[in-house]
Parts: C-alpha cells; sequence; structure tokens
C-alpha cells in the first residue's frame, strides 16, 4: 500500500531495528530519530521511552533499518512514454522496492539535453512525493551521437551524471571530446558499452544457444572492445568515466586492469547480469531479451567475482519499461529491456544469500557506492541529512510474479523467481511512503 | 641566418616567430617600435627610411585589420606597398605556394609579408626567397607582431613585462595568437596561465611553461593581464563546445568574473571580438582597463619597427654576401 497523506511528519523514533550503515559499517540494534525531514540521531539511545517526550514511535521489532537505496540507472518513460510508466507508476513500484532515489536516464521525449527538460522532470518528480529523481544529462545534442549537450548548464540545473542512455557515443572522436569537456567541470561521463557496427540486429548473446534458436547474435566483443576503447580514451583525456551494466567475464577482467593501472574507471552491473543467463531465454522468452543480452554462465560467474573483488562499484536496476505490444513479437522483433525496481534489494541480497559477500556489502552497492560516485546526499545513515529509510526483513521469502508488479509494464525477467528480502516500510523525508500489507 | 650583428641589435633576417628570440633580441624589436608610437600621433607622420624599398603584403587568408595594418606601417616608412589577397592571385589556378614564392621573388622585393592558413607554410616561402619575410600568421602556428604589438601595450601601460600574471583565455587550441604570446610571456619572465574548457587546450601545452586552469574565477585570481582570444563560431557547433551561451555562462569575460583578478588588470584582445561570446560588452568598452585599442595603435608601432629592421639587416647581408 503506497501512503501519500502523512504530510507533517514531526518527530518519529524507528526503534528496536537492526541498524546497517555500509558507509560506517554500522550493523547494531538501535533506533534511529527523524525530526521533520532530517534525520535527528541515530544509535541505541533511540528507544521507546522517547514515547514520553511525544515523539512517535514505531517499533521495528528487529528488522533491519538502512538507508533508501539508490538506483543509479532506471529509465522512466515519462515524458514521452507514458503508456509504458509514469513518474507516479515508477515511484510507486519503487518505495515498495525500497528505492528511495532514482537516476533517470534521459533517454526521454523530449531527451534530457536541455535545462528545461532536467528541471521539468525534476519538479514533477518532486509533486508526486515519492521517490526523489535525479536526472541524467545527454551527452549528446539529441542523443544524436554527434554534438556534445550543454555539459556545464545541465550540470548546474542539477543532471548528477552523463550519458546517452541505450545507445553508446560511438564516434571515438565524439567520446574524446565529451570526456575533455566533461574533465573542464569534472563531470562524470557513464557509457552504455556496445559497439554499435557488431550489435545492430543482434538479440541475443552470440554462441551456441543463438545458433540454435536460429537468433542473430551481439558477440561479447561488442561490449569488450568499446570498454577497450573508452578506457584508452581515459588515459588520453585525464576524464572520469562510469561503464554501466556490465555483462561479460572479459568485461571485467579489463575494467580490473584498469583500475589497478590507477584509471578514474568505475563500473555497474544490474541484476540479471549475476542472477541469470543467456538460459533464461528459454523457448524464445520475450522478457529475458535485455540490452546489453544474458552471457553464458561462465560471464555470470566472472561478473559475481567482479562483484565480490570490488572491480565492480554499484548495481542498478536497469529499470526498462517495456509495455505489451514492445514484448509480445517474435522475439528478433521484442523490444529489450525488464523492469527491476521491485526486484532490485531482493535480487541483489541473493548475493548475500549465497555467501558471496556479507549483508552490509550488499547493501553498499545500491546505497552509499552509488552515493558516493553520483555526489548524492543520500544512500548513508548521517545526522542531519534527509531521512530516507527503509525497513525491511533479510530473510522473507516471496515469489516474484509479472502480474503483481506495480509498475505499469510488467516485463520482469525474473518471473516466477522465489528470493528472499522484503521491504516493510519505506521513508523519504521523514514521511512515509510505503507500508507492507 | 644568424649571421653579422644586425640593425638596433637584431640579428635575424626575417621574422617568422617568437620562439626561439631571446630577451635581448626582443627588447631590441620593443624599444624600435617605441619611438614610432610618438611619431604615429603626429600630424606629419611619413618618414623616408624605406625609401625606394618594396614591400608585399601577401596574404593567403582574410585580414582587414593585420594587413591594413602593415599596409600603414610601409608607407609611413615611405616604402612601396603592394597587397596581394588569395582571391586575386594565381594559388587559385593551381600554382603552388613555392610558384607564387618564386614569381615574387624575381620581381626583387626587399619584404614579403605573408598569411597563410598552413602552420610552417611561412617558413617554407622563407627559404625560397631572397628577401625578408615577416610571418603575419600561419595556421595555428605563430603570429610573431601581434605578440610583439601586445608586448609593447603591456610594456607601456604596466612600466614591465617581467613577474606579471598573465591569463589567455578561450581558444588557445586554434589560437597563433597564443602560442606567439606564450613564447613571448615566457622568454620575458610573466607567468602565464591558460584559461579554457579542456576541449579548447592543446595536449602537451604544460610542458611550454605555463599553468592550465578549467575555471575563470580561479584562473584569473591576482591577475594583472587578461587577454581574451577570439573565438570561431564554427567552434561552437558541439564539436568543440556545446553552445554560445553555454560557453559565455562559464568563459566569457565579464565583471563578476573579472572580480579575483587585480583591480587595475589590464584587459586586452587580439580583435575582432565577438561581443557576448567571449567578452562582456560592459568589460571591452571600460576605457580605464580595456587596452584593445592600445593594441591596434602599438600594431602599426611595432610593424614599422620590424619593416625597418629587417630592411637595414637585408642590405648588411647583401653587402656581406657580394
Amino acid at each position: 500500500m503506497a501512503l501519500k497523506a502523512d504530510r507533517t511528519p514531526g518527530r518519529v523514533a524507528y526503534v528496536g531495528a537492526r541498524l546497517l550503515d555500509p558507509a560506517t559499517g554500522m550493523d547494531e540494534v538501535g533506533g534511529v530519530l527523524t525530526e521533520g525531514e532530517l534525520i535527528k540521531q541515530i544509535g541505541p539511545k533511540v528507544n521507546a521511552d522517547l514515547a514520553l517526550e511525544g515523539v512517535t514511535v514505531i517499533d521495528c521489532e528487529g528488522l533491519c533499518l538502512a538507508p533508501g537505496l539508490i538506483d543509479m540507472r532506471v529509465h522512466l518513460g515519462e515524458p514521452g512514454e507514458d503508456y509504458k510508466e509514469t513518474l507516479a507508476s515508477a515511484g510507486r513500484a519503487a518505495t515498495k522496492g525500497g528505492i528511495t532515489s532514482m537516476v533517470c536516464l534521459p533517454n526521454t521525449d523530449p531527451v534530457i539535453d536541455d535545462m528545461s527538460v532536467v528541471e521539468f522532470v525534476a519538479r514533477r518528480a518532486r509533486l508526486q512525493g515519492l521517490s526523489k529523481v535525479y536526472p541524467y544529462g545527454a551527452v549528446t545534442k539529441g542523443l544524436g551521437g554527434k554534438e556534445i549537450a550543454e555539459l556545464g548548464l545541465l550540470a548546474e540545473s542539477g543532471a548528477v551524471a552523463f550519458t546517452d542512455g541505450f545507445s553508446a557515443v560511438a564516434n571515438a572522436q565524439v567520446m574524446r571530446r565529451a570526456m575533455m569537456y566533461a574533465r573542464t567541470f569534472d563531470l562524470l561521463i557513464c557509457q552504455h558499452p556496445e559497439e554499435p557496427s557488431l550489435a545492430t540486429g543482434g538479440a541475443m548473446n552470440a554462441g551456441e544457444t543463438a545458433t540454435r534458436l536460429g537468433l542473430v547474435g551481439i558477440p561479447r566483443e561488442a561490449e569488450i572492445m568499446m570498454i577497450e576503447r573508452d578506457i584508452r580514451l581515459v588515459e588520453l583525456t585525464g576524464g572520469k568515466l562510469h561503464i554501466a551494466h556490465v555483462s561479460t567475464a572479459d568485461s571485467v577482467d579489463v575494467i580490473r586492469k584498469a583500475k589497478a593501472r590507477g584509471l578514474t574507471v568505475t563500473c555497474d552491473t544490474s541484476p540479471p547480469y549475476f542472477a541469470l543467463n543467456e538460459v533464461a531465454i528459454g523457448d524464445y522468452r520475450t522478457f529475458a531479451k535485455l540490452s546489453p543480452p544474458l552471457r553464458s554462465e561462465a560471464d555470470r560467474q566472472a561478473v559475481v567475482d567482479g562483484i565480490k573483488d570490488g572491480t565492480i562499484d554499484c548495481i542498478a536496476s536497469d529499470h526498462t519499461p517495456q509495455d505489451e505490444e514492445s514484448k509480445r513479437l517474435p522475439f528478433g522483433a521484442a523490444a529489450s529491456g525488464g523492469v527491476g525496481l521491485e526486484t532490485l534489494l531482493s535480487v541483489t541480497l541473493e548475493l548475500y544469500h549465497n555467501g558471496h559477500v556479507p549483508l552490509l556489502d550488499a547493501l553498499k552497492f545500491v546505497t552509499s557506492a552509488p552515493a558516493d560516485l553520483l555526489k548524492l546526499r543520500a544512500g548513508k545513515l548521517v545526522q542531519g541529512r534527509p531521512a530516507d529509510l527503509i525497513l525491511f526483513d533479510p530473510d522473507k521469502g516471496w515469489k516474484i510474479e509479472a502480474d503483481k508488479l506495480l509498475s505499469k509494464s510488467k516485463n520482469t525477467p525474473f518471473d516466477g523467481r522465489l528470493v528472499q528480502g522484503t521491504v516493510t516500510r519505506t521513508v523519504i523525508d521523514g514521511r512515509t511512503v510505503f507500508v507492507a500489507d | 641566418m644568424n649571421d653579422g650583428p644586425g640593425a638596433f641589435g637584431f640579428p635575424h633576417k626575417h621574422l617568422l616567430g617568437i620562439e626561439g628570440l631571446n630577451p635581448i633580441e626582443i627588447t631590441a624589436l620593443l624599444d624600435r617600435a617605441e619611438s614610432y608610437v610618438e611619431q604615429n600621433r603626429q600630424a606629419d607622420k611619413k618618414k623616408a627610411v624605406l625609401s625606394g624599398r618594396t614591400i608585399i603584403n601577401l596574404f593567403f587568408e582574410d585580414s582587414t585589420r593585420t594587413r591594413t595594418s602593415f599596409e600603414l606601417a610601409g608607407k609611413r616608412l615611405g616604402g612601396d606597398v603592394i597587397n596581394m589577397s588569395v582571391a586575386t592571385s594565381s594559388v587559385k589556378k593551381g600554382e603552388t605556394l613555392i610558384d607564387t614564392a618564386m614569381t615574387l621573388n624575381a620581381m626583387h622585393p626587399d619584404v614579403l609579408v605573408v598569411r597563410h592558413p598552413d602552420s610552417g607554410s611561412v617558413k617554407l616561402l622563407s627559404e625560397k626567397v631572397n628577401c625578408a619575410v615577416i610571418n603575419a600568421g600561419d595556421g595555428q602556428h605563430e603570429h610573431p607582431t601581434q605578440a610583439l604589438l601586445d608586448a609593447l601595450t603591456i610594456r607601456r601601460r604596466m612600466g614591465k613585462i617581467q613577474g606579471l600574471r598573465v591569463a589567455i583565455c578561450g581558444d588557445i587550441l586554434h589560437s597563433r595568437v597564443a602560442r606567439s604570446n606564450i613564447h613571448l610571456l615566457t622568454t620575458m619572465g610573466a607567468r602565464v596561465r591558460l584559461i579554457a574548457p579542456r576541449t579548447l587546450i592543446p595536449t602537451g601545452i604544460e610542458h611550454m611553461g605555463v599553468e592550465v586552469f578549467n575555471d575563470m574565477r580561479e584562473g584569473l585570481e591576482d591577475c594583472d593581464i587578461v587577454m581574451m582570444l577570439r573565438l570561431q563560431k564554427e567552434r561552437m557547433d558541439g564539436n568543440y563546445l556545446p553552445s554560445v551561451r553555454e560557453f559565455f555562462h562559464f568563459f566569457g569575460l565579464d565583471y563578476a568574473k573579472l572580480e579575483g583578478a587585480k583591480p587595475n588588470a589590464l584587459i586586452m584582445h587580439p580583435g575582432p571580438m565577438n561581443r557576448g561570446v567571449e567578452i562582456d560588452s560592459e568589460v571591452a568598452d571600460d576605457f580605464g582597463r580595456s587596452a584593445i585599442h592600445e593594441q591596434v595603435e602599438m600594431g602599426v608601432a611595432v610593424r614599422m619597427a620590424a619593416l625597418e629592421i629587417l630592411t637595414a639587416n637585408l642590405e648588411e647581408h647583401l653587402q656581406r654576401n657580394l
């Protein structure tokens, strides 16, 4: 149930919780006191006695209390594709999934390559009062891949980083100049790593499965060579590069080596790339058609290794709503992408349940790590910061069912999967915006 | 080239660039130019120093200001000045640069003043002719008389060049003016800062003894001189810069950005200015601080000095070879 009331939160104490703060490594029993929109106090002294002082006390009953999640790669349908997703439907899905901040791609209509669109999106999101929205600005005008957009002015009006979204900045000279120009203002460029001339027309990962299914393959090399090229451009320009949704073993390897050389490169991956492989396509399931495509089991394991050793910095949902008309098509003609707001936490927690990373580390990938990368005032339990919090039970299981998702589009690649980790309450700016039934 | 003491302490046959000149040679040119400033302010500006000498202004690139300045300089010294511009030359008919040079050389000019869009072309031409050659701008390489006139302007206003902090702002990448000024100012002991978006900063320029800044306020902090460069419209199409408004917002010189500079900081621009692009009109027209018109005035004096010295050296040179 999503709540929109509760406009004036006053003082609220969340007591008896297991406090988890990946930024500081805190994992202890205690509480969080909020006053108005901000965190007032954190720790064991925040307890039920505060009720005597007129504070509203909420007993967390031992559940985990953590900073709200930051999803650093979300495609919002609005403006332009409201039939796939709106700010309202995305906001409801996000709050249910424990996401209090979404960083949205500029692939809207109009494109976020102008100050007025940055401000429009931010204002519309504020009016919803649900998850906060931080826009990416476009790297190139109209996402055309040719002319650098007004990165400086866009950053001043609120764009937190720059990307051309689903399309790579393919031209090396344009990418070089964009990175140099971005360096002027110390801005981050986020690349969708795919060499378009190798990927065009492809429907899934190139290999035996694609051959058996008779589908056109996208070779891993399309991703790897773009990452290798961009790392060279980092060396040339001194710019800062973030590589989105890494999906192959060699990608992880190349980035690991670049980091070892001290280059300013970071990357993220998405739940499908560490939780699924190309077998999920099965009998032409278009919900498993993603961009980049699901890879082999060896690639999936290498992505997990990259998460474990810190090569991969963040995890983002890569939420891409597609309506039925875009997915109920022959596999080759269907649109790519999957929704992910409601499943980001649970699938990320598989890394913890499977023994790959400790619980705090699993949370770090979706809280403090993206906050640090994008310089957001979120993702950490800090006194005086906005009270963006979640309560969740890391063990409580549930079944992902496409039909029950709050997203306007239902295209999850995880349909039918049994997962653990359930959000019971989401608080944004001190206001409870979601409580589980 | 460097043979004999040379007139007024400047020993070179040509003036192809600032790089390689030493402080004594630069000072020699400036001192001689200084002596013409007053003469140019008299009603009678004519001298007979270059009487009987022929100067050809050979311009392969459009120019009004520089060409006029050289023409006036030559005429005030009593020389015969011919202007040749690319539109009327044989280059369009397929004649090569060297053919043109050889043809003109056969007419026995004393000085060729050459502007050409290709870097290095003026030096190439100088190797094929007997006369003296002045580089009036070659591609993105050098524009020595512009740097000299800037130096003369600075010296007259500030009394010195050494120790001054000079900021050169804007399109460094495509600017020959910037390169000549960097050479001259660092040679004369000024501290040079470059301020521009990274896309307009050429690779490796730090090795030319300058500091690079990406922020106008930071870069202008405590500067004595602010040199703005002209930004060509074709740089704003998204290849180097996203737009005029973004450039002006972050890099256009206005009073707000000028705040950190020294209170009496001198504002310079080689012209022609793009108002509202690299410089705000208010600043450009600030009579007390803007030296823009003075720069134009010094240009004629500097070019008179260069013509006089090179012509005198040429005679010395010819006599030795007889």
